[in-house]
């Protein structure tokens, strides 16, 4: 039913994607959590540096990260002298130019849930004999459950549409870097690829789909619990 | 045992409160608000540090500033209770019940999860979650889950604020048994008198951030000069009592106190029970000659101790009728036509219908 290059497309989506939102989640959790709750000098200025990736042209921050983690970039240089790995042009590099792009998404909905989460509640569980560190796994991080999944989907349906910064930072390379939106740009360059183009359109569309369903379903499933 | 001298100072308001208690009893904290109640179970919680003093809990320093010692609320080894429940919402009550004690190490834990389940009556609600509680209910598994940690001292801030009437006598018999079914301290808040009466053994009255007055409940709340932080406007005498029967057939209760037979309202106690009554003052009337075929059932004599200048037309009367309290709020008037004045002996007439359940308590 799919070709070869579409599995392809479609698989490295997904793999991008997931180890995209994967790695970020603690980071999405952390700075949720500290603009949630604290004030500290600077905090506007972090908030602002975490939004950025939503206001910049996708193209400006693929360019960054390719001045940063190319071979000659700043971190680049330091990975390659390491360990002998640069994230341009690999897939990895993708799933790091996703991650970006889809943090300032990932932290909104998990700062929102958390700043919504009854302070009471924590305190009660510090009285009950709980260190602040307990109380937030077993408190406030079910609590906050709903939020972060919402922040999760978000993240990963972005991941799945990245397409700017990746192109940029990692190129257009078959099986390395070509994910599902990035296959769709190769076809519509192509003369005669106008059918190719559809078919990987629809495939997005079914995916999207399936992904805003399945957090329905758990975002339900969630609240039903919280709800008793 | 709790010991509590400390001085904290937030924005203009200063709070000043020393008491101490005894080993297993409820100290009732009683106040208007604003009176810095709350402000003083949170020092002793935890949750705030006190500018100055000290904190002792079951002979152990929780907080003694001059010598640097302040314990993280998890450390103190207190239950809290509360006004609003604070159930975990994504645990059942089962869960609920289980956290701290699943944080109290197993040597320390004197307290077992199956007699508090059975004290409380929670047996039936363990598999639900917070959300499907009555706000009784929810009050009881808080109380259960605070118990489990085994505490040294429980806390509890206004815990039946939050209820109707219903639901408060629903919970209040269940705090009543604490202290001695578990020989624990409780440290309590409230601006109830019901409460106090039905629960308090110590009484700590509290205004403008002071401890203004510690003492027993019958010896404050009967106490003239301290009227106005025990009942401005409905001040009464708090007599000690036993009920000797129930007179079934009239549905009334026989108390036997130290001024007389008292009958109310038939109460769900058993014979030989000690009780506390309040009495409010414009519930008792006064005679100068001993009064005949009356309805009123309950009539004393009594010599006045005191007159007490209320607000208006009113004057509260204190009388000792054989060493028992009584109080009775006349007009001026009266006062003038009858000649009552200081040591004069007068018959004071208490209408048993006036009595209202919750003014008398089992005695703690």
């Amino acid at each position: 039913m799919l070709s070869d290059y579409e599995v392809a497309a479609l698989v490295l989506s997904l793999k991008v994607s997931s180890i995209a939102v994967g790695v970020s989640l603690p980071f999405g959790v952390f700075f949720a959590w500290l603009l949630a709750r604290f004030h500290f000098p600077g905090k506007t200025v972090l908030d602002g540096l975490l939004h950025l990736p939503l206001v910049l042209p996708p193209v400006v921050v693929g360019y960054g990260l390719l001045v940063a983690f190319g071979r000659r970039g700043v971190i680049g240089k330091l990975t390659n002298d390491l360990f002998g790995f640069t994230f341009a042009f690999t897939w990895q590099g993708a799933a790091l130019a996703a991650a970006v792009m889809s943090f300032p998404l990932m932290v909104r909905a998990m700062r929102l849930s958390m700043e919504q989460v009854d302070r009471g509640l924590e305190q009660a569980a510090r009285t009950l004999g709980a260190s602040p560190l307990r109380v937030f796994f077993t408190i406030t991080l079910p609590l906050v459950a709903p939020g972060v999944l919402t922040g999760v989907i978000l993240a990963f349906a972005r991941s799945l549409s990245e397409f700017g910064a990746t192109i940029t930072f990692v190129s257009n390379i078959p099986g390395e870097t070509r994910t599902l939106p990035l296959a769709l740009y190769t076809f519509t360059q192509i003369p005669g690829g106008a059918d190719q183009a559809f078919r990987l359109c629809v495939i997005s569309v079914i995916l999207a789909m399936l992904a805003l369903l399945a957090s329905e379903v758990m975002a339900r499933r969630i609240q039903k619990r919280l709800a008793g | 045992m709790l010991t509590v001298d400390v001085t904290r100072t937030q924005g203009s308001f200063q709070i000043e409160c020393a008491f101490s208690s005894a080993a297993a009893g409820i100290t009732a904290l009683f106040g208007p608000s604003g009176s810095g109640k709350t402000s003083v179970i949170n020092m002793v919680a935890g949750l705030t540090v006190p500018d100055g003093g000290k904190i002792m809990i079951h002979g152990r320093p929780v907080v003694d500033i001059s010598a640097g010692v302040v314990l993280p609320m998890e450390r103190r080894r207190i239950g809290y209770v509360f006004q609003d429940g604070r159930l975990f919402p994504h645990l059942t009550v089962m869960g609920n019940l289980r956290y701290g004690m699943g944080l109290t190490p197993a040597a320390e834990r004197s307290i077992p999860l199956d007699a508090v389940i059975e004290l409380l009556g929670i047996r039936h609600l363990l598999d639900r979650r917070p959300a499907k509680l009555s706000g009784g209910e929810k009050q009881r598994v808080a109380i259960g889950r605070a118990l489990l940690t085994s505490p040294h001292l429980l806390l509890m801030d206004e815990p039946l604020a939050a209820l109707d009437s219903n639901r408060k006598d629903e919970v209040l018999p269940f705090i009543a048994r604490l202290p001695r079914e578990f020989d624990i301290p409780i440290l309590y808040v409230t601006h109830s008198m019901d409460e106090i009466l039905r629960l308090a053994d110590l009484l700590v009255l509290m205004e403008q951030g002071r401890s203004a007055a510690v003492g027993t409940v019958e010896d404050l709340l009967n106490r003239p000069d301290l009227r106005h932080l025990t009942g401005r406007h409905e001040p009464g005498a708090v007599l000690q009592g036993t009920v000797v029967a129930h007179e079934e057939r009239y549905t009334l209760s026989r108390l036997m106190t130290r001024a007389g037979p008292l009958l109310v309202p038939r109460l769900d106690l058993a014979e030989g029970t000690a009780v506390r009554v309040r009495v409010l003052a414009r519930d008792v009337s006064l005679a100068a000659e001993r009064p005949i075929g009356l309805s009123v059932q309950n009539v004393y004599r009594g010599t006045i101790s005191s007159l007490v200048d209320a607000e208006g037309p009113y004057v509260d009367v204190h009388l000792d009728c054989q060493g028992a309290p009584m109080m009775s709020r006349v007009t001026r008037r009266a006062v003038a036509e009858l000649g009552i004045e200081q040591g004069r002996t007068v018959y004071a007439m208490v209408k048993g219908v006036s009595i209202a359940r919750g003014a008398v308590g089992e005695r703690p």
